[in-house]
């Protein structure tokens, strides 16, 4: 009986050791609905923007490198900068809404040190990849636009899976798969932008939704 | 047989110290602010225990300053790397030892 009891005492600190390392180590407040918001509001911007172009071409929206040398497309171009950054701004947003939202209801801290070291590892490529699709638009390289951004963002959530929930890897992986892809089919920039910041982020977040959150 | 209780640590008797540990362990450098923080403790009940575990050679500490605070950061020793690792090992004896 004595045994039993040590045995159990002994389960309960290895499972304390457990908590204690993975609290420490990474960011767990992360919401699948985080993905969802900010994948949903992909797909608004995305079409938002393809209608724009559709005006613009009055054609079937499709952008060849031509089209967009045109003097005339310069006001195309701002709007669609501008209405890139009102999306990143409204998907940060609501996605970080949510996983305060998260962190709250599990009265855990939002912002700490694991948080801290999340976000400095996300934005190491992040900002590379920022400056280079700048750069990018810079030079007229439209055609690479939307590849970089895939790109870089997953290599961003492979990075940043060290430090938070590991499913991010997996999400990474198909980033930077869709935008290597895209290379090679240039002209479907905004539709391979679509699949992998809006169709992609809503179907991760639905799973992570389901996998780690449904029951709380 | 070997009495499994014997490999026990008695410094990480304490729910405190055995909390410092496991984030060390993963952790390769950590501020007191952080520690107090995670183990949602005070000043001086924290700072007691780090003064032990530094005592006992399981802890290395480093002061260093942030503008003009002073920011107090741990690491682990290999020795406390060591002693950590059989603690859990004879956690592990305890469990297998009821089967």
């Amino acid at each position: 009986m004595e045994r039993d009891s040590q045995a159990s005492q002994s389960l309960e600190a290895l499972q304390d050791i457990k908590r204690m390392m993975e609290r420490s180590s990474r960011f767990i407040s992360l919401s699948g609905l985080s993905g969802l918001s900010a994948g949903i509001c992909a797909l608004v911007g995305a079409w938002i923007a393809h209608g724009w172009m559709q005006a613009y071409y009055g054609g079937d929206g499709i952008v060849t490198k031509e089209g967009y040398r045109l003097p005339e497309a310069h006001g195309l171009k701002e709007r669609l900068i501008l209405l890139a950054a009102g999306i990143l701004a409204a998907a940060l947003l609501s996605s970080m809404w949510f996983t305060w939202r998260k962190a709250r209801r599990n009265h855990l801290p939002v912002w700490d040190h694991t948080s801290r070291k999340l976000v400095i590892n996300i934005l190491i490529p992040l900002a590379a990849g920022g400056f280079f699709v700048l750069g990018l638009l810079d030079h007229a390289e439209w055609d690479s636009v939307a590849p970089a951004c895939l790109v870089f963002y997953g290599l961003a959530l492979v990075n940043a899976s060290k430090y938070t929930l590991t499913d991010i890897r997996y999400l990474g992986f198909m980033e930077i798969a869709l935008g290597c892809i895209n290379m090679y089919y240039p002209a479907w920039g905004l539709y391979f932008w679509a699949v992998g910041f809006g169709a992609l982020h809503i179907v991760y977040g639905l799973f992570m939704w389901y996998k780690y959150e449904r029951n709380l | 047989m070997k009495n499994p209780i014997g490999n026990l640590n008695k410094v990480f008797d304490s729910r405190i110290r055995m909390g410092v540990m496991s984030i060390l362990l993963v952790n390769t450098e950590i501020s007191f602010n952080d520690l107090k923080q995670l183990l949602e403790l005070t000043d001086g009940n924290l700072a007691s225990h780090m003064v032990n575990l530094e005592e006992n050679g399981y802890i290395k500490v480093h002061k260093g300053f942030i503008g003009r605070k002073t920011n107090t950061t741990y690491s682990i020793t290999r020795a406390g790397e060591k002693a950590f690792k059989e603690h859990i090992e004879a956690l592990e004896n305890m469990i297998r030892g009821v089967k």
